[in-house]
């Protein structure tokens, strides 16, 4: 058992041994003109690189288990009783030599997630009872331990910050370079570099359960997620490989013709078959993992990639999800006073608008309030000093009897076509104050809607809880055709499932908190969530940094990606369909040169595989506005 | 019951896979719907009995296959 242990272990070296005896042979025959030197050379470089493949058909057969290296073995023995031993040692050596590239060339295709893996935290400074701080390996870190990272340093688990600022680097979750500034209060993930500042953390997640652990686990096991096309390929390959050697065995008795018939098991091997699928896939999740797109699997991949129709959230996806003061009006002379007034009553208050106008005002002394009557869908009636005040929608301007002139009118019809919700203040009765207040569009979003039109989606369609005037608006200026406002979220999920019935292959984007129905009813549900679990369990696709630049990138990974392994498969098949067919039709076509043939499409197919981990969304030249 | 993930050399060939995982499958110890071989990030994740059998068992197991066994790591389950 040691021995073939340290036979397999040697293979690099076995190679290189029987490359020697090869050379030599040859210097022999041309230079000393020795037939007996060659031949025995040939023998022995023959043996040398048989060995390592003989040995792993021995494993391979004691499970039951037609490997190639079993074809190869016997093609190897079939050589030696014909005395073709300079076949035999060149097709050993080219066996041994190709899976060597092998090797190192798949690595590169995995490089992306080991370079992610790579930048796993090793260490914490956890503080002790006696208030100092010791560095401690990371899988000794505990939820609530108290951690001080430095400058420089690596956030070791996910945690809260308790103490200090500083600025982030999270393109290890987020795939983007992109410094944030974080401080008490904020939270901080496993794997990101504070790239300067202190900080104290204390820890919330650790071990596996990190969100940076959780992406490499999720990446890990997306990679190896099996497509219909790959188990396809994995049950033929189970019947191709024992095929192979009937087919062989038949040609020899139809013909007796044993160079033709261990010409045959050489050619037959799948290699680039088994190996091309997969490496294609693991470049595509690897390119975008690192980008911060996450593909579950290869499955999703080809879905996605013949996606027509794509369905979006409005709030957080298209809109930033945070409302803003966007226009005002005043009638009063006294804006100070005004704006006291309603920071002072919208500070109490949790309302997303009321919450706008708070941020637009910004930091400011207040008043106290009494008597607060809030009014559900409409509005806040309360007093300030001696006056009153009556704050919020139309509604409540209508219901409190209080006069809205013919210039205010325009105003507020103005201020609505603008897609704003609108909130009114009026003091004692008298309308001072008009506010239009919008979730605005994010920033490039018709570009990056364009650009998916561009890489061929037909159907853009946007289902939204808001009302549908807000929802017709952004339509229009996104240039997109259907839009239906007033929806719940299990409205949205049954307007999906009724696209499906209709035979359309759907995609959902939403921003994963209030849309699993949806991100699960899809056929691929993409969310837009840095680092939310509940985003990245129910989705096929995560975008990572959130932003609807990646959408387009996303598409285009993974149309890129599904060609290259048809790409992949049409040159593994095509190859031994050319080769099976030499054998037959030509006469060159023999053991040595089969091999090489058959080895250089698994490193074709390996290296056309690696093209992904370059791949760019090519940037069009904007037109002049 | 713990749970073993173990970081092998690259995988190159689906057949050593296959390999990898019959061999382990027929170990004492095993819990044998837990073998999983994942090619593409060449790494066995299992869960074990281990009051009967270990994890250096399981690597020596994988070495005598001829694949090198580069790290391991032992939750409990």
């Amino acid at each position: 058992m040691i021995r073939i242990r340290y036979i397999l272990r040697k293979k690099n070296q076995l190679l290189l041994v029987s490359f020697s005896f090869i050379v030599f042979a040859y210097f022999t025959k041309w230079v000393l003109q020795s037939e007996v030197l060659f031949t025995s050379s040939l023998i022995v470089a023959s043996i040398v690189g048989v060995l390592p493949i003989a040995i792993q058909a021995y494993q391979s057969l004691r499970i039951k288990l037609i490997s190639i290296d079993v074809l190869v073995t016997v093609a190897v023995i079939g050589a030696f009783i014909i005395q073709e031993y300079a076949e035999s040692a060149i097709v050993t050596f080219l066996f041994l030599f190709g899976a060597f590239l092998e090797q190192r060339t798949l690595n590169k295709t995995r490089s992306a997630i080991q370079s992610l893996t790579q930048m796993a935290p090793q260490s914490a400074l956890k503080l002790t009872e006696s208030k100092d701080f010791v560095e401690i390996p990371v899988e000794e870190v505990k939820v609530n331990d108290i951690l001080l990272v430095k400058t420089g340093a690596k956030i070791p688990v996910d945690g809260i910050i308790i103490s200090g600022e500083g600025y982030l680097d999270e393109a290890t979750i987020t795939g983007e370079s992109k410094q944030a500034h974080k401080t008490v209060g904020d939270e901080v993930f496993a794997g990101t570099i504070l790239e300067n500042g202190t900080i104290q953390i204390k820890a919330s997640k650790v071990g596996e359960d990190t969100t940076f652990n959780k992406i490499i686990a999720l990446v890990e096991e997306a990679q190896d997620a099996k497509s219909k096309t790959e188990r396809f390929i994995d049950r033929f390959s189970k019947y191709y490989t024992p095929g192979v050697l009937l087919f062989a065995l038949i040609v020899y008795l139809l013909t007796f013709d044993i160079p033709k018939a261990i010409t045959i098991l050489v050619l037959g091997c799948p290699g680039a078959l088994v190996i091309g699928v997969p490496v294609s896939n693991v470049a595509g999740i690897g390119n975008g993992a690192k980008h911060g797109v996450l593909f579950k699997g290869s499955e999703v991949i080809q879905l996605f990639s013949k996606t027509k129709t794509i369905v979006f959230d409005k709030t957080g996806t298209l809109t930033s999800g945070k409302p803003q003061v966007v226009n005002v009006k005043y009638y009063i002379d006294n804006k100070e006073k005004a704006l006291q007034y309603l920071s002072s009553i919208e500070k109490e208050s949790d309302h997303p608008l009321a919450k706008a106008i708070t941020t637009y005002i910004g930091p400011m002394e207040t008043l106290p309030i009494n008597n607060t009557a809030v009014i559900k869908g409409q509005g806040i009636v309360a007093n300030i000093n001696d006056d009153k005040i009556v704050l919020g929608n139309t509604k409540l301007i209508e219901k409190e009897n209080i006069i809205i002139d013919e210039s205010i009118k325009k105003d507020i019809s103005r201020f609505e076509e603008m897609g704003n919700s609108l909130v009114i203040m009026a003091i004692n009765g008298k309308i001072e104050v008009l506010l239009g207040i919008r979730d605005a569009i994010r920033p490039n979003t018709l570009e990056n809607l364009n650009s998916l039109k561009k890489q061929g989606i037909k159907k853009m369609i946007l289902l939204s809880g808001d009302n549908q005037g807000t929802v017709d608006k952004i339509a229009n200026e996104l240039g997109i055709e259907i839009a239906i406002g007033n929806m719940l979220p299990q409205d949205k999920a049954t307007y999906i499932k009724k696209l499906q019935k209709q035979g359309e292959r759907v995609a959902f984007v939403g921003d994963g908190v209030n849309d699993s129905p949806s991100l699960a009813q899809a056929d691929i549900g993409i969310a837009m969530g840095s680092g939310t679990d509940v985003a990245i369990e129910t989705s096929d696709i995560v975008l990572m940094n959130s932003e609807l630049s990646s959408l387009p990138f996303a598409l285009g990974l993974a149309k890129a990606t599904k060609n290259n392994m048809v790409q992949n498969i049409v040159l593994a098949i095509g190859v031994v369909i050319v080769l099976l067919l030499s054998v037959f039709f030509s006469e060159w076509m023999n053991m040595s040169i089969g091999m090489f043939v058959h080895e250089a499409s698994i490193l074709l197919v390996i290296l056309n595989g690696m093209r992904l981990l370059k791949y760019k969304l090519k940037k069009k030249s904007k037109p002049c506005q | 019951m713990k749970k073993a993930t173990l970081q092998l050399e690259t995988l190159t060939c689906p057949s050593c896979m296959q390999k990898i995982d019959k061999t382990v499958r027929t170990l004492d110890g095993i819990d044998k719907d837990s073998v999983n071989v994942m090619f593409n990030s060449s790494k066995l994740k299992v869960t074990f009995d281990d009051s009967v059998t270990s994890v250096e068992k399981i690597i020596d197991a994988i070495s005598n296959l001829g694949f090198d066994v580069l790290s391991s790591q032992v939750t409990e389950a």
